[in-house]
């Protein structure tokens, strides 16, 4: 087949003017003959580097000549071996910083497609008819995961296939972590990820929703009473951070995770016939600019806000999100005001009146190397608005170490992991994800979650050697 | 899914549930609180664990129907189940020992007082609650309370039993010199405008006083930030460092002030509810 020296073949999208406006997915996704060419611009390199950029590894060459060669079966299975979340990463993992950034065509054509690809191979595979037969465990050990977000999620689904018996706990009614209560239905459908954990539930895991481990159950009944011989805690970075700014407890001033919270989790977006308010005025302002804040700020658009504007105190430049949601946000109609530094929200009567903020201009760089913005004297204004939405980071939640003295942390948070980044400071309990690192990405929980169930197998099996030995 | 064991009403507008939940009445510690879900799309609401027994694995839950979720809760009958229930959630208060401690209670405060108050009989103490109601027939757990308190003080707007007058009014004779006796520490659980009163009431006097304050909540695990309080300054999440705190400290108009954020989104639910079961 002749190499295509084209351009990368866009994703069909939904009119900005009406999808604003509900919570349909934005993006269509690819039909077969788009997947066809785009896999065709794939030019086979002898050095394929994508690989390199993914943190789950990949095999995308292997992948890109399945799908090339019309054979969706082989690129599912290579795929979804590497990545069990792949479906999701497909649409939701920053491509133009990992794989695509690596990739030969970038420079002079665009990169090959690799997440959409992804994601048209999964969803084809979803498409696929199931033998609904639940896997029995070959193996007594039991094991406990904490979290369901994309990193428990992932070892869970591991483990069970190596044969384990595995118990997924979640704080919340629903599983899925951020996927569920974060990342709103337009970019990330519910449907795909009751998909995945039905997946995992054929292979013989079980969730059990509505336990907070450190609360309901502590990790010592775990392994005591209860019998399981791992743990693996992917609790996440789900505790949000305030400015510390006056008038953020004004009514109309949200978290961006209460605010994400409410709709997605809750579906506030169908006030009254569910129940849960969420009260969205006519200008809203969010503060931040990663991936929660371009979901929060398109969300007020979607709950009719005429005016969703996102305020930044840095440059364009130093903008966090992946480059797709903010070109959707602007396409959209959000506004940007970058280099905007919020200083109070004003109020009236208990309510959200205005932000005030200061211009800022760029100077020298800080610690983390980008360049400070600094405040331009006496440039403070008032935008007029309803609500402010804060995102501007979360911390790991101190619940379950607070409950455990032993789980040492990181005077940020974060748990201490041992050489091999997985095992805690407590003997057989493992950890990954955001409750590691900090806020970070979904294939990055996802491969801490594969990493931890390896590591838990290879503890395991040393374990029952010992044991065997001891006996003999 | 957690089973209602037992159902039965307190007042025209007050039920007490018992409901299977072992791993929470194993778990639970006087004064910390559940969030249920009682139905698909419904919304999730925190309710204080008035009582648990970690034998029969039952707790036991009194639901003041207020709106829609408390009134749907209501609906609910014996053997029926209600669809979540997550906790124990928040931390017990510290209550210091030795001296005169005493309960305030209005509305389902009395009943959350319960185990509270039964623990530190248990430890010694000397108790007294002082509950309040508009009338006689809103009283709830008087006998329950009357077994597990040193006094019981009943204070009612019309005087169709005990004292007449308001809860402070009764603790201001008391710190006065009334029997039982000027309180040492006192723990308010009420409605807001009677937790300020009370307040109000213990600071003059210069007495130690915790609240167990009742925002809006959605997780209970700190994730959100909705149920976020100004106490001494600072800003406390209210699922996870409370629900008690000290209440000199608290910003109370604020905490009034962020109860009322949905009040015409609430309204609208429970005309929604009300039009529903006109329908039906
Ligand atoms: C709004 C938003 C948008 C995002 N968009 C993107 C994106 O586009 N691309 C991307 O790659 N990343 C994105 N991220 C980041 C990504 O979602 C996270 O990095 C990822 O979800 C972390 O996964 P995790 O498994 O560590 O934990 P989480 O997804 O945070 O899940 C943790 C789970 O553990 C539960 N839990 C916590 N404590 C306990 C306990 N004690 N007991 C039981 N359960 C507990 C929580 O309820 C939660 O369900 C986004 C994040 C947010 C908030
Ligand atoms: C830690 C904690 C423990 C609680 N324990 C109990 C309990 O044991 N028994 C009980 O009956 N209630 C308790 N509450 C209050 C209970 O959660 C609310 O009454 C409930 O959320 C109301 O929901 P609704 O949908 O029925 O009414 P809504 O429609 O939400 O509200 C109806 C009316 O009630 C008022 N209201 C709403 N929320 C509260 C609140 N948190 N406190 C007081 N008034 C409110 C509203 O302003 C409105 O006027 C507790 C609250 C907290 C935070
Ligand atoms: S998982 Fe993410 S980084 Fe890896 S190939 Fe897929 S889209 Fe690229
Ligand atoms: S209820 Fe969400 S942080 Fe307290």
């Amino acid at each position: 087949m002749p190499v295509k020296r084209v351009d990368k073949t866009p994703m069909p999208v939904r009119e900005p003017s009406m999808r604003a406006h509900d919570f349909e997915e934005v993006n269509e996704g690819y039909c077969f003959s788009h997947a066809m060419f785009e896999a065709e611009r794939c030019l086979r390199c002898q050095d394929p580097v994508c690989i390199d950029g993914c943190p789950v590894r990949v095999p995308i060459a292997d992948f890109m000549h399945a799908v090339a060669a019309g054979d969706l079966p082989k690129a599912a299975e290579l795929l979804r071996t590497a990545n069990p979340l792949a479906a999701i990463c497909g649409r939701v993992c920053p491509q133009e910083a990992q794989c695509e950034a690596n990739c030969h065509m970038t420079k002079r054509f665009g990169p090959v497609a690799i997440g959409h690809l992804e994601r048209y191979v999964s969803d084809w595979e979803m498409e696929q008819p199931l033998n609904d037969e639940v896997a029995k465990p070959r193996r007594e050990e039991k094991i406990a995961i904490v979290g369901s977000g994309p990193s428990g999620l992932v070892c869970a689904g591991e483990l069970a296939r190596m044969g384990y018996v595995v118990t997924v706990f979640e704080a919340l009614h629903a599983p899925g972590g951020v996927l569920r209560y974060g990342i709103p239905e337009f970019r990330l459908p519910n449907s795909i990820l009751d998909w995945e954990i039905q997946s995992l539930e054929r292979l013989g895991v079980e969730f059990v929703n509505n336990v907070i481990i450190g609360k309901t159950l502590k990790l010592e009944q775990l392994f005591g009473e209860m019998g399981y011989k791992a743990i693996f805690i992917g609790t996440g970075a789900g505790l949000p951070k305030f400015m510390g700014i006056p008038g953020e407890s004004l009514n109309g001033v949200y978290s961006a995770n209460e605010f994400l919270t409410r709709i997605n989790l809750m579906q506030a977006f169908e006030f009254p016939q569910s129940e849960t308010p969420l009260s969205v005025g006519k200008r809203v302002a969010v503060i931040g600019s990663g991936n929660t804040a371009m979901d929060a700020v398109r969300s007020a658009l979607r709950l009719g806000a005429e005016k969703a504007m996102v305020v930044y105190r840095r440059s364009e430049k130093e903008m966090t999100a992946r480059i797709e949601e903010y070109e959707h946000a602007i396409e959209e109609g959000v506004e940007f005001h970058w280099l905007t530094n919020p200083i109070e929200v004003l109020g009236e009567d208990g309510w959200v009146t205005g932000l005030k903020c200061l211009r800022m201009e760029l100077g020298e760089p800080d610690e983390s190397g980008r360049a400070r913005p600094v405040p331009i004297e006496g440039s403070e204004f008032v935008f007029p608005v309803d609500n402010v939405v804060l995102s501007i980071g979360t911390r790991p939640n101190p619940l379950l170490h607070k409950a455990t003295p032993e789980l040492k942390t990181h005077s940020w948070g974060g748990l201490l992991v041992d050489e091999r980044q997985v095992e805690t400071t407590v003997h057989r309990v493992y950890a990954g994800g955001d409750a590691v690192t900090g806020a970070a990405t979904v294939i990055l929980a996802a491969g801490a979650g594969k990493r931890a169930a390896e590591a838990i197998h290879a503890d395991l099996t040393s374990d029952r050697e010992e044991a065997g030995k001891a006996a003999n | 899914m957690v089973k209602i064991v037992e159902k039965r009403p307190l007042t025209p507008i007050t039920r007490l549930y018992r409901v299977y939940a072992p791993l929470i009445a194993k778990a639970a510690k006087a004064g910390q609180f559940v969030i249920v879900r009682v139905r698909e799309g419904g919304e999730r609401i925190p309710l204080t664990i008035t009582d648990y027994d970690r034998e029969s694995g039952l707790i036991t839950i009194v639901v003041q129907e207020v709106g829609a979720t408390t009134r749907r809760l209501g609906e609910l009958q014996e053997g029926e189940e209600i669809l979540d229930m997550v906790g124990p959630l928040g931390e017990a208060p510290e209550i210091p020992g030795g001296g005169h401690i005493v309960g305030v209670g209005g509305g389902y405060g009395s009943a959350a007082l319960l185990c509270l108050m039964r623990e530190l009989k248990e430890r010694g103490e000397n108790t007294t609650i002082i509950m309040g109601a508009r009338e006689k027939s809103l009283l709830i757990l008087a006998d329950e309370l009357n077994d597990i308190c040193s006094h019981v003080e009943i204070c009612t707007d019309d005087g169709s039993a005990g004292f007449k007058g308001f809860v402070t009014e009764r603790l201001q004779q008391m710190i006065d010199g009334a029997p039982p006796g000027p309180p040492d520490f006192v723990i308010a659980i009420g409605p807001m405008p009677m937790m300020r009163a009370v307040e109000k009431t213990t600071r003059a006097a210069g007495i130690a006083n915790t609240a167990s304050l009742d925002p809006l909540m959605i997780d209970g695990t700190g994730m959100c930030g909705g149920c976020r309080v100004t106490v001494g300054g600072e800003v406390r999440f209210a699922c996870v460092d409370g629900p008690f705190f000290d209440a000199h400290e608290v910003d109370f108009d604020e905490a009034v002030s962020r109860s009322k954020m949905y009040v015409k989104q609430e309204q609208k639910a429970a005309a929604c509810q009300r039009s529903a079961a006109g329908a039906a």
